[in-house]
């Protein structure tokens, strides 16, 4: 069971809640694994699309085999403590997405497992979370402002070290998957189409801020 | 085999086989050689299990040269390296090259008896920054 403040807590501005058991809710890990597949699936054809606009046309594809892979062991993976169920889902995605994003949202995932402890309050949270920022940043070979996946990582990052609300960072997800529009690409074959690339979203942005508001929903179906 | 090993990871199986026969046309049997293309699952991509698969079947103690195309086979040929792992992992180097070019200038200087980084250099020659 992942122990995660509930949105009362994550209200608290600039107030970290550590080891008090009363401030925390239990998520359900397999539900939401089973929660974030359901996503990627639903949403795989908008992803395939928005790809295709700027891409290669298969990160729905790619995002819903990963995830449908990770699915199958949903129980298996969420029965680990925390840190060992998002290496597990991080291998997964590495092994079967077959495109960038496998290792992308692979490292993301592995990253987190590392850095992150088995019970995190919100500031571990945040740390781990900036650190497997820096590991996909540092797998892309990219920086934030390149139309990407960061650009909807950081702000994220940002919104839980500045204690907003759950509700909050999933506005500010998608609101920064949608900032993506008005860019033009400097990484991943979007970057080939120059200022072509620039009035579509990038697809791995709005994919980051899909999985984003699955958390969210599942941490406040808890709280 | 004590010649570095050459591994061509492309998006298309067609075109990291017809990389391949290049290479093979060039120097035989003289180089460790394999190749990897598509996803795993009919289309066109790279898997990080199909490129640790080649980086085994091309394994030389001398070490292995890794030749892409795009960027998802430059990303999953990095990745497929961390998670092979060390001590094997330091001898695994992914070339910045064009991948036909690259391959056969770096399996020509591998069939010589060059080091790990004399392969590298050369296939680096052929790209401009």
């Amino acid at each position: 069971m992942l122990q995660l403040p509930n949105d009362r807590s994550f209200a608290t501005a600039g107030k970290v809640q550590t080891g008090n058991s009363g401030d925390m809710t239990a998520l359900n890990l397999s539900k939401l694994i089973t929660a974030a597949a359901d996503t990627i699936a639903e949403h795989a054809e908008e992803l395939t699309a928005l790809d295709q606009a700027i891409g290669d046309g298969d990160h729905g594809l790619n995002m819903k085999r990963g995830f449908e892979a990770v699915r199958a062991e949903a129980d298996v993976f969420a029965a680990k403590p925390l840190p060992d169920t998002l290496k597990a889902i991080g291998t997964k995605l590495v092994m079967t997405v077959g495109g960038a994003s496998g290792p992308l949202f692979g490292t993301l995932f592995m990253a987190l497992g590392k850095e992150i402890s088995a019970e995190p309050d919100r500031a571990n949270l945040t740390t781990a979370f900036g650190k497997a920022i820096e590991a996909v940043a540092a797998r892309g070979k990219s920086q934030v402002g390149q139309k990407t996946m960061l650009d909807v990582l950081q702000p994220v990052h940002d919104a839980l070290a500045g204690g907003k609300t759950v509700a909050e960072i999933v506005d500010i997800a998608d609101a920064a998957a949608e900032a993506t529009v008005p860019m033009k690409a400097l990484r991943g074959r979007a970057s080939f189409l120059g200022d072509r690339s620039i009035g579509h979203m990038d697809a791995g942005a709005r994919s980051t801020a899909l999985l984003v508001r699955t958390v969210g929903q599942a941490i406040g179906e808890s709280a | 085999m004590s010649n570095v090993g050459i591994v061509i990871v492309s998006h298309s199986p067609l075109v990291a086989e017809g990389t391949a026969d290049m290479v093979r046309q060039m120097v035989g049997d003289e180089v460790p050689l394999a190749w990897c293309g598509g996803n795993g699952h009919g289309g066109l991509g790279t898997s990080v299990e199909a490129i640790m698969g080649a980086i085994d079947k091309a394994w030389s103690e001398a070490g292995v040269a890794i030749l892409v195309d795009l960027g998802g086979a430059e990303t999953n040929s990095e990745m497929a390296v961390e998670m092979i792992g060390e001590p094997r992992a330091q001898k695994i180097i992914v070339c910045n090259a064009p991948i036909v070019e690259g391959a056969v200038m770096a399996a020509t200087e591998a069939s010589g008896g060059a080091s790990l980084r004399e392969v590298v250099a050369t296939a680096h020659e052929l790209s401009p920054s």
